[in-house]
């Protein structure tokens, strides 16, 4: 009955997820590529919380809260090395 | 006892109960997944990084938010609402390590198209930091390898005064 309440929202994570990864491979600068696999990273973590809901099942529950305990470490370190590089091509 | 024990012993109808949290459970998740959306657009269409990362932060709190509360409204158990707890609540703690870490990384390296921005109160304190930071190396209290904007935002402003 409210299928394709999922139907569109699992359409719109696949077109975020794509338009993230053209700016991972499009991006200027590290920067950019490192904001958008941040990006991604957090469709996936609304994907995977929207599959359960839509399957019904809780078996997923420690990826959704590893993935956002320690999602924020990849741009934190990124972040560190490209400010020491300040004066390269970053 | 479970929040669905207590929704079972309400005097409404069950039925009617689940179908207005299914449908608020559709809502959410909808909700949350136009948000990626957005997200995602943002990332195509904003000019430079730190717009980008304006447009990404929204479902980092807010879409991961709906996510979460439809998934509580839907699996009614005290040990499921913890862990989503959990997890919303390192996603608040977390997300503004990164955004901090990628903002001053990305004023430092000048990917922000300057032209862009109203008011830029930090342009001073770096301006500052930096002359006191070469003062300091000139006048040789502290020794600095190199007096760049690196070294002036690991001294930070005010400390670098010279010591005699």
């Amino acid at each position: 009955m409210t299928e394709w309440v999922f139907y569109i929202a699992g359409a719109a994570f696949v077109v975020a997820g794509s338009l993230a990864l053209y700016r991972i491979a499009r991006g200027p600068k590290l920067l950019d590529r490192m904001i958008a696999s941040d990006m991604m990273l957090t469709t996936l973590l609304c994907a995977v919380g929207a599959e359960m809901v839509y399957n019904g099942h809780t078996r997923t529950l420690p990826v959704m809260l590893v993935l956002g305990a320690t999602a924020f470490l990849g741009a934190v370190v990124v972040a560190r090395h490209v400010s020491r590089s300040a004066h390269d091509d970053a | 006892m479970t929040l669905d024990d207590w929704l079972r012993s309400l005097p409404i109808d069950y039925a009617i109960v689940d179908g207005v949290l299914d449908l608020l459970t559709g809502v959410f998740v909808l909700v949350g997944a136009f948000l990626s959306l957005a997200a995602g657009i943002g990332l195509i269409r904003f000019p430079d990084a730190i717009a980008r990362m304006h447009a990404t932060t929204k479902p980092q709190i807010a879409g991961i938010t709906f996510i979460i509360a439809g998934l509580v409204l839907q699996d009614r158990t005290w040990q499921t609402f913890w862990i989503l707890f959990a997890v919303l609540f390192f996603q608040l703690l977390t997300a503004p390590i990164s955004a901090h870490m990628v903002g001053r990384a990305g004023y430092r390296t000048g990917v922000m198209k300057r032209d862009r921005i109203f008011v830029d109160e930090l342009r001073d304190a770096v301006e500052h930091a930096q002359d006191e930071a070469e003062e300091a190396a000139e006048t040789g209290a502290i020794p600095i390898q190199v007096p760049s904007s690196d070294a002036a935002r690991d001294t930070g402003a005010g400390e670098a005064e010279p010591k005699s």
